[in-house]
């Protein structure tokens, strides 16, 4: 890694959320670096969903502040919001494609509400994410109910691509996959990333895609962020922090990674 | 702007600048668009090119495949960009693909044939499931706990009780609409009395139960199949037969049986607030005071009168909670089959409400009822 300091993409800054009397967030900081893959953990009920959807400005938080670019996305409304908004595609758990639209329909979906293109330029286009994304030459055509779990998540992948955004956030993305087909996924995650110089940020419970993929790993406890390298954060003393990645399931995906052609990161 | 193009020495010299990313489609397109290839080497340069995007690389493919079938052989000065060589791996890797097979034609005879089974299926289903409803009510009635009071109780609630402001307004207004028509033309005959006999009747025979019908169809029936629709989207309905359980006797039973219950109740409120209607306006209009309504009132109608009409809810009723949850239970797959579902269950039930209405109208004929 060069010296110099990294570029900051997103930078939340004392994020506050409060649902009701439950606090969720408070004080919550964070930043993620341009070019490196992001991960977001925490316990279940921790508010990691309400995190993601407070970067993607989905939900106004109660105080603090998400930049996104230089951004202020509290701040920015109408046109700039879009523009903001047309600089990261997103993947949902459950993969959140329409399901009265094929697969093609559903990647050029994005492209045709943002450019004016001839209908044969769109498919083209379609077809060239579809195929980024690893699905069978046939798969264009499916309806989402058609597919398996894997090809949902590799169909939103495409839609989130559809604008070649530099900046793509994965909530899930391997969660409800068999091993085999979330390592595949991990290993596609890696080639975008490197040839297309994306910034990834991704809400997961699987580490053995953390151990995979991530550069730096946010750990939501106690309402705020402790954020580190992987290899920093597992020696992080809190005592959560430790039984999550230093329970059963942890020394199994360590063990994983380290036997990984390539695997250490 | 993103494409200039000299003559050099016999040779076509590209230059490709600017930023080759999605925001510029468009113009990209056009761009490639105006490239005609002419036989000559093509000399590409990607020198003064800012950035390019997966997009951008998929038109510069397109400007090379465009060079290649004009017969310019396709050279690059300096290399050729990384974005490009992915983008065009996986289109060329599609080309090399059989071309996807053409759609078979429908033909006239197929489209009918098919039509016709698919019909045909329809109606299979629709008896099976009256047969499902039969069953379980035959159950029922031998162990009366299977037929889930508390979950009929709510649905009484949520489709007779809860639509009683809309069914009364709506009745106590087109009776009002009935009788002054009514006055208007009798009146030219001097029997504006008889307006009395003309609402008593199509209030109590036909107006109350048929409009409460269509509210409750329009209400309840669309509601029956967006639920149990949301429900099989959700896989919710798998889940109760996972757990062993009948979903009929779950989800459809309770749900007729609450509006069979709520449907007539409804109309003795739509038939109250009609000839409610009907006496207002001819108090106001016709100056004909309360008590001379009523009197006028029992004259006109036989003893059967008020049965007639109400007779006829839980039959209406039946058939708009089977329509509605029938269709429910059809919905597979997508958010549109669930508009479209929806849809289909409330024009049906309608449908046949009147359809039913109009054969109860020749049996009551027949048997001078």
């Amino acid at each position: 890694m060069a010296a110099s300091p990294p570029e900051v993409v997103i930078r939340l800054r004392g994020i506050s959320n409060r649902f009701g009397r439950q606090v969720v967030h408070d004080g919550l900081d964070m930043e993620v670096h341009r070019g490196e893959i992001f991960g977001i953990v925490g316990g279940s009920g921790s508010g990691k969903s309400v995190l993601l959807r407070t970067i993607l400005g989905l939900q106004v938080p109660r105080a603090g502040s998400v930049e996104i670019g230089g951004r202020d996305l509290t701040r920015v409304h109408g046109r700039e919001l879009r523009q903001v908004k047309r600089g990261y595609g997103v993947t949902f758990q459950h993969g959140a494609l329409f399901s009265s639209l094929t697969v093609a329909e559903n990647v050029e979906l994005p492209l045709r509400e943002a450019l004016r293109l001839p209908d044969e330029v769109l498919a083209g286009l379609a077809d060239l994410k579809v195929r980024l994304v690893g699905l069978p030459p046939d798969a264009g055509a499916k309806y989402p109910a058609q597919l398996s779990g894997g090809m949902v998540k590799r169909a939103a992948l495409a839609r989130a691509l559809a604008l070649d955004p530099p900046l793509l956030f994965l909530d899930e993305p391997t969660s409800g996959l068999d091993p085999i087909a979330a390592n595949a996924f991990d290993e596609l995650l890696l080639y975008l990333q490197a040839s297309l110089r994306l910034t990834v940020v991704m809400v997961t419970h699987d580490l053995d895609s953390i151990h995979r993929t991530c550069n730096r790993v946010g750990v939501i406890v106690d309402r705020t962020m402790i954020t580190d390298t992987l290899a920093g954060i597992v020696d992080n003393p809190h005592p959560w922090i430790q039984e999550y990645f230093r329970g059963p399931r942890g020394h199994l995906a360590a063990l994983a990674a380290t036997r990984a052609p390539g695997g250490d990161r | 702007m993103f494409l200039s193009s000299r003559l050099v020495d016999g040779t076509r010299s590209l230059s490709i600048t600017g930023a080759w990313r999605t925001a510029h489609a468009g113009e990209l397109a056009v761009a490639v668009a105006g490239v005609e290839a002419d036989g000559r080497e093509a000399v590409l340069d990607a020198e003064a090119l800012e950035t390019l995007d997966l997009t951008g690389a998929f038109f510069l493919h397109r400007l090379e495949a465009r060079l290649a079938a004009g017969g310019s052989a396709v050279r690059w000065r300096g290399a050729r960009p990384e974005t490009l060589a992915i983008a065009a791996q996986l289109i060329d890797a599609a080309a090399a693909e059989v071309a996807p097979s053409s759609r078979r034609r429908d033909e006239p005879l197929g489209a009918l044939g098919r039509w016709t089974v698919g019909r045909g299926t329809q109606v299979h289903d629709a008896l099976e499931f009256l047969g499902r409803i039969y069953f379980v009510l035959g159950a029922g009635l031998l162990r009366p706990r299977r037929l889930r009071g508390a979950s009929v109780v709510r649905h009484v609630l949520e489709t007779g009780i809860q639509a009683i402001p809309i069914v009364a307004l709506i009745a106590f207004l087109i009776s009002v609409i009935v009788a002054y028509i009514g006055a208007q033309e009798l009146r030219q005959f001097g029997g504006e009395v008889f307006v009395v006999d003309l609402v008593t009747l199509s209030v109590l025979r036909e107006l109350g139960v048929l409009l409460t019908a269509i509210i409750v169809a329009g209400r309840s029936g669309s509601a029956f199949a967006a639920e149990i629709g949301v429900m099989r989207l959700n896989d919710e309905i798998d889940a109760l037969r996972a757990i062993g359980l009948n979903v009929v006797e779950v989800l459809v039973v309770p749900r007729i049986l609450g509006l069979v219950i709520a449907l007539p109740l409804l109309t003795v409120i739509a038939d109250a607030m009609g000839l409610a209607g009907g006496a207002v306006l001819s108090w106001v209009v016709l100056d004909i005071p309360f008590n001379q309504f009523l009197v006028r009132m029992q004259e006109a109608i036989a003893p059967t009168t008020f049965w007639a009409g109400l007779l006829k809810a839980p039959v209406f009723a039946f058939v708009i909670a089977m329509i509605g949850t029938f269709r429910g239970i059809q919905v597979r797959d997508s958010s549109r089959e669930l508009g479209r579902l929806t849809t289909v269950a409330v024009v049906e039930s309608i449908f046949m409400v009147l359809f039913v209405d109009a054969v109860f109208a020749v049996v009551y004929w027949q048997l001078d009822f």
